[in-house]
């Protein structure tokens, strides 16, 4: 029997197992031998990719950005298959406390809280975001880390909670977190209602994306991947749990702000 | 497509409660269709791209289209409100009965899941009546008067105290196991057997606290009665269990809570038997009325209930029955005195119980459709040990 086709996930959250051993019948049942590894953090996913150990790997942008980079290195391609509808056009935004920082300027000599070093929505594209409006992290302002799960690239939320409590008791200056983030945390109390505000918001991004190697054929995949209704009782949970109501063909248009934080902050190669 | 509804959101943040008026505005609109949304607070521009994004609706510019995405696809009614239906399914799951189920939600095991099997008619008002009825150990009793019997005389209460808490344990955890097992959808049932279970627990309480009252401990417990009421636990059949705990025992145990408050020599002894007899008779009513009904709708039940019967009968055979503890206590009481005449009465008082219990047990399966030669039979075959 041929290997099934096999997806990486990263284990950030116990629910990962819950959505791929919900999708795998799923992808049985309309014909496609399918099957699936977790990965502690995205790197050694990276590797198992570029290693031919999974044919399409749930990546972060950064894994993404990652990929495109060791693939050139070796001479190859790779490919955004899928993203989820929520994966697409986001924003993270610059929260100080009301009668803070009046302007980015005077950010400058601050301390700002961003969340792990790995995080493209609430580390490097927000400091990318002050380093282009002239202020360098680390010489202008100090950068203040809330390294919760390194190698899972921020996709827990706790580093951007942290951030945003200590903005409310005075540690902090500023914080960074995603937009989404920003209502969640209206909602579920943790951001009061008066006291903090938005004083800059970045240009948009797009997250995450289903990546595949050239060489690989995953036009199956693929397809039924776009085919899932959110009117389908089967899938709706899973889709819940995923966070989306509907699957969109891939696009690389909304990475461009990560790269170029890539080049300013070093020290994100997977060799 | 064009705007055909606005939102104006009154100063609120989408995190803050704006959103329930962002999404009343939506409900009246079409899928493709457009709400304007007016009167954001000032960080409108960072949280509707994000609720837009998580809802599945398209930005455009101040206006929200409307998804397609629709979690109520496929829903369906757990039955209606009013009427149990004939068999509730695994995914109607806790549903309040008759409300619309989502799709996609999980599949619970209610092994009673048929109506023929669990309900009666008169449920609800059996329900309604316990409701009323609850009565309140603390004050319902007179606890201050106590009793200042003659020591044999309240060690033969003890006794018999002592002989009630275990069976009222059993006749709480038989029900109480069957809730666990019933679908909700048949909500009167539940609630009955809930509130019976509810009313064991006081007369273990008030039981117990008589046993109590005078001494520090109470009597003896035998493995003749437990093994009699663990025949009770161990049945896993509804209608069976019911037969042989509401109908047969707790029947019986009609005439001995009656005979108990006649022959109870202090108030105390009289209020805790008179009050466990009026919960008692509920538990019997419903007892019959749903195993009358389950008859009417399968023929083959009587049969069965009968083979319980003699089976519980068969599995007893080798144990002593009714503890000599209690009958002779039973006899005391009912006596007075240990004057060799009263003794004489209160022996055939006892007989005289014994013999109402059987006729009790006989009439009731008479009113579940057996035959009165049948009926006596299988009323002679029920355990010794009266539960
Ligand atoms: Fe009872
Ligand atoms: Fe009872």
């Amino acid at each position: 029997m041929a290997r099934p086709f096999m997806l990486g996930a990263v284990a950030y959250d116990p629910k990962v197992v819950t959505i791929w051993e919900g999708f795998k019948p799923w992808f049985e049942a309309a014909g496609l031998p399918f099957d699936y590894m977790l990965f502690s953090n995205y790197e050694e996913q990276v590797r198992a990719q570029l290693a031919g150990v999974i044919d399409v790997a749930w990546h972060s942008p950064l894994a993404w950005l990652q990929t495109v980079r060791a693939a050139k290195k070796r001479g190859r391609t790779a490919r955004a298959v899928a993203m989820r509808d929520t994966d697409q056009d986001l924003t993270s935004v610059v929260l100080v406390r009301e009668g803070g920082p009046s302007s980015v300027a005077e950010l400058k000599g601050k301390r700002i809280g961003v969340g792990a070093a790995d995080s493209p929505q609430a580390t490097l594209i927000p400091l990318l975001h002050l380093a282009e409006a002239g202020l360098e992290p680390g010489r202008d302002f100090e950068v203040v880390r809330h390294d919760v799960l390194l190698g899972k690239h921020g996709d827990h939320i706790g580093g951007e909670r942290e951030a945003a409590k200590a903005l409310l008791v005075g540690r902090l200056d500023a914080a960074c977190i995603i937009d989404g983030n920003h209502l969640g945390f209206a909602r579920d109390g943790t951001l009061p209602r008066a006291g903090v505000r938005v004083l800059a918001q970045t240009a948009k991004y797009d997250h995450c994306n289903f990546t595949v190697l050239d060489g690989v054929d995953s036009s199956r995949f693929e397809q039924l991947l776009l085919s899932m209704k959110y009117d389908d009782a089967k899938v709706r949970p899973l889709l819940d749990l995923e966070g989306l109501k509907e699957w969109r063909p891939g696009r690389t248009s909304g990475y461009a702000l990560l790269e170029r934080a890539l080049d300013r902050f070093e020290g994100f190669e997977v060799a | 497509m064009s705007t055909s509804a606005s939102a104006d959101l009154g100063g609120l943040s989408l995190g803050g409660g704006g959103h329930l008026l962002l999404r009343r505005a939506l409900t009246k609109v079409e899928p493709g269709e457009r709400v304007t949304v007016t009167n954001g607070n000032e960080t409108l521009h960072v949280d509707l791209p994000a609720w837009c994004r998580a809802e599945g609706h398209v930005l455009r510019g101040n206006e929200v289209e409307k998804g397609t995405a629709n979690r109520w696809a496929g829903a369906e009614r757990a039955g209606t409100a009013s009427t149990p239906s004939a068999d509730a399914p695994p995914t109607w799951g806790l549903a309040a009965r008759g409300a619309r189920v989502e799709a996609g939600g999980p599949h619970f095991s209610y092994p009673l899941h048929e109506r023929h099997e669990v309900w009666s008619d008169d449920a609800a008002r059996l329900y309604a009546q316990a409701a009323a009825a609850q009565w309140d150990p603390a004050k319902a009793i007179p606890w201050s008067e106590t009793p200042k019997l003659e020591a044999e005389v309240e060690d033969a209460v003890v006794q018999v105290m002592t002989y009630l808490v275990e069976n009222e344990t059993a006749a709480l955890q038989v029900p109480a196991a069957f809730v666990a097992r019933l679908h909700p959808h048949f909500r009167e049932v539940m609630q009955l057997l809930a509130v019976q279970a509810a009313d064991e627990a006081r007369h273990i309480e008030v039981f117990t606290r008589r046993a109590l009252l005078v001494r520090s401990e109470p009597g003896l417990s035998t493995a003749g009665g437990q093994a009699s009421l663990k025949t009770l636990l161990d049945e896993p059949d509804f209608a069976l269990a019911s037969c042989l705990l509401s109908v047969l025992g707790e029947g019986s145990f009609l005439s001995l809570l009656q005979f108990l408050r006649e022959n109870a020599p202090d108030a105390v002894t009289r209020e805790v038997t008179k009050l466990a007899a009026q919960d008692e008779a509920r538990h019997v009513a419903f007892g019959l009325s749903h195993l009358q009904r389950h008859a009417s709708h399968d023929a083959s039940l009587r049969g069965r209930l009968a083979s319980a019967v003699e089976q519980r009968h068969r599995a007893l055979a080798h144990t002593a029955g009714l503890n000599a503890e209690v009958f002779d206590a039973l006899v005391l009481l009912a006596a007075g005195s240990w004057e060799p005449a009263a003794i004489a009465a209160g022996f055939r008082r006892v007989q005289a119980l014994e013999r109402d219990m059987h006729e009790g047990r006989a009439m009731r399966l008479e009113r579940l459709g057996f035959p009165r030669a049948e009926a006596e039979r299988l009323a002679s075959l029920h355990t010794r040990n009266f539960m």
